[in-house]
């Protein structure tokens, strides 16, 4: 399958300053996005997600920098930008972010539809008028009734789902190339989460876009994405289709991560977690980063760091049990045969089944 | 299962909280709730933020005043005045376990203090050894070592904070415990562990949970039953089992469409149901509960009812019953 790779970040090292300390915050990262695919990166806290992702727009924190690797967006290498000015015309125009909290990515004393026309104003030269007839039409488009009414009014009056659609408003506002949504639907209640997903999912093949989900739920994921990376220490550790990485993964730390889910809970018996705590990023990391949390932690595991092996096409996971030397070992019972499990819970007369 | 014969520990008769919005404006939170929480139980109230849960349990904790009806508490009233031997009573056998442990542990103490507050403020201990034995018992309870005394909030994790969360209200010997979204702060990986050592402690010391959360995949696997509440409004209380399997209330069934499933064939293909109250029975009538099945109650009308009765009658022939 030919694709176009849109963004391509290669061998990525972001590192923090932090009390004459330096946090290794991200370790050798590369990522190719496709042209008009939905990609999610999952992980916990602190594995790096976001700050990965920061460093498409610049926008890593001032104690933060890239020390290594380069991200090429069409011929620029986003690396290289320093100044605000000459992220002008990407940062937002080209690639546009949706945060969490719509709460704080909007002022809150000016009115919704002033925060949308700014944004349509300083990247297009338009008319104060035609602007607000742009507003208004993508208001509109992300599902604001009564768009014209509400186009004055303040953010407090809207409701957490209702300003999530604005910050995708105000993010669509520039026809970008790339939206990174960072955790766009945490915040947010689970039916204004399903709602934002369908909107964001039918922008996408209206504007034909390409997705870049920042994601903690896998649930979530399982509902987006294409194509997935799960995300632990600093660096993606599998990557591959939705289907593989939900149906045929490969590292413990997936293995762990799918098994937590409470949707896989059975009643009367323990819920199986992960011990431990992630690595602290201050030290240098040794080996495999999941393996002081892995029952199943191979010697070599706490020794040297694994390559990625290749599993397919488009599956890879950086893990030793994937080397022709290493000893047979199965993934977990609770994420058996996933999908024949899902299925009984969501068919007629499963727990999830609705009609 | 019949409900006749159970020990009722909390009951919430009619009871409505309403808040003052400047003049002659009142936002009614909660509307007419009316349930019975049994010793032993895990009882959870399901519902989005705004829907008056965490209002309705903070009206048990005293902290909100029910506007009408009443709480009582081991046959007791608790809401309203009541003498102040009595309250202190209350606080004791009745704690609360936080949504955010970052935020409800103070941040410039240490957790032996954050763990002994209560023991002091009701002076629960004989001496300073006996003190100090509660808090490593607490401790040890929940999974942490007694070194972790001399530390502070910030240099633990998320899920350590929850355990002190849980050690500091433990250490009270309560009854009765709301746990208002005891995990929704916390990492998928460590969520199971929080709810784990719930379950633990509730097996341990027969405990009884009023667990608040807005996300039925979790409710499932912790509560014995369940109520779904929406806009202040209690529409549907059942046994777990029975609420996962024969869902009846048009809002229920819209939660349970949204709950994402871990799988990408079966979740790009699931129908996310909105839930419309447009499409409910328009004739003015009031609703009330009324009881569908045994334990499993509907707030409707009586024509939504005769609905409801077929939808279900339905269900279980489908089944096969």
């Amino acid at each position: 399958m030919e694709r176009n790779v849109i963004i391509s970040a290669k061998d990525i090292e972001v590192k923090f300053r932090v009390r004459d300390k330096y946090l290794t915050a991200i370790r050798n990262v590369s990522l190719d996005l496709y042209e008009g695919e939905t990609f999610a990166i999952v992980g916990e806290s602190g594995s790096g997600k976001s700050v990965f992702t920061k460093t498409f727009t610049g926008m890593l924190e001032s104690n933060g920098m890239i020390s290594n690797g380069s991200v090429m967006f069409h011929d620029t290498d986003l690396t290289k930008l320093k100044k605000d000015k000459e992220w002008e015309g990407i940062r937002g125009a080209k690639i546009a972010t949706i945060f969490q909290d719509p709460m704080t990515s909007l002022d809150p004393i000016r009115t919704i539809g002033s925060q949308i026309t700014e944004v349509i104003e300083k990247h297009q030269k338009i008319s104060k008028d035609e602007a607000k007839k742009q507003a208004i039409d993508i208001m509109e488009r992300v599902g604001i009734p009564g768009a014209a009414d509400r186009f004055d009014e303040y953010p407090f009056q809207y409701s957490g789902g209702m300003r999530q659609r604005i910050v995708i408003a105000i993010a669509l506002s520039c026809h970008p190339e790339i939206l990174i949504c960072d955790e766009p639907t945490t915040a947010l209640d689970v039916t204004i989460q399903a709602q934002i997903i369908d909107l964001i999912r039918s922008l996408q093949k209206e504007l034909g876009f390409t997705t870049l989900y920042i994601t903690h739920d896998l649930g979530v994921v399982a509902n987006v994405a294409d194509r997935v990376g799960v995300m632990y220490g600093g660096q993606i550790v599998e990557y591959g289709t939705v289907e593989e990485i939900f149906f045929e993964p490969q590292h413990p730390y997936t293995w762990a991560l799918l098994s937590a889910l409470p949707q896989l809970g059975v009643k009367g018996q323990d819920l199986y977690y992960i011990t431990g705590t992630p690595p602290s990023l201050y030290n240098k990391i040794k080996g495999d980063a999941f393996a002081p949390r892995n029952e199943r932690a191979l010697n070599i595991d706490f020794v040297e760091e694994p390559p990625f092996f290749q599993v397919s096409d488009t599956h890879f996971a950086k893990t030793w049990l994937l080397d022709p030397r290493a000893p047979k070992v199965e993934k977990p019972e609770a994420i058996h045969d996933l999908h024949e499990k899902i299925k009984k819970m969501t068919d007629k007369g499963g727990a999830f089944h609705v009609e | 299962m019949s409900n006749k014969g159970r020990e009722v520990i909390l009951s919430i008769k009619h009871v409505d909280v309403t808040f003052e919005q400047g003049h002659k404006k009142k936002l009614v939170a909660v509307k007419d709730a009316n349930f019975d929480i049994y010793k032993g139980e895990t009882f959870a109230l399901v519902g989005e933020s705004g829907s008056g849960k965490t209002t309705l349990g903070r009206a048990i904790m005293r902290i909100n005043p029910c506007s009408a009806g009443e709480i009582l508490f081991e046959g007791k009233r608790i809401s309203g005045k009541i003498p102040k031997s009595e309250d202190r009573d209350v606080i004791r056998n009745i704690q609360m376990i936080f949504q955010d442990p970052a935020a409800s542990l103070n941040e410039r103490a240490t957790i032996d203090y954050c763990v002994s507050e209560g023991l002091y403020n009701f002076h629960l201990y004989e001496n300073e050894e006996d003190r100090t034995a509660k808090v490593d018992k607490a401790l040890n309870d929940v999974g942490l070592l007694p070194e972790h005394k001399s530390r502070y909030p910030h240099e633990f994790s998320g899920g350590q904070r929850q355990r002190v969360g849980i050690a500091r209200a433990m250490i009270m010997n309560p009854k009765f415990i709301v746990a208002d979204e005891p995990i929704s702060a916390l990492d998928v990986s460590i969520r199971a562990q929080v709810l784990n050592l719930m379950n633990k402690l509730k097996a341990e010391r027969n405990l009884t949970y009023l667990f608040i959360a807005h996300d039925l995949s979790v409710v499932r696997f912790i509560a014995d039953r369940i109520a779904v509440i929406h806009h202040g409004e209690i529409v549907e209380i059942a046994e777990s089992e029975t609420l996962f399997e024969y869902p009846v209330h048009p809002y229920t069934i819209s939660l349970l469409s949204a709950v994402p499933m871990p799988d990408p064939v079966v979740e790009k293909s699931r129908k996310h149901i909105v839930y419309d109250p447009s499409k409910l029975d328009q004739s003015g009538e009031e609703r009330v509960m009324r009881e569908l099945r045994p334990g499993h109650f509907i707030h409707c009308t009586n024509k939504e009812f005769e609905e409801y009765q077929e939808k279900i009658a339905q269900m279980e022939k489908e089944r096969g019953l």
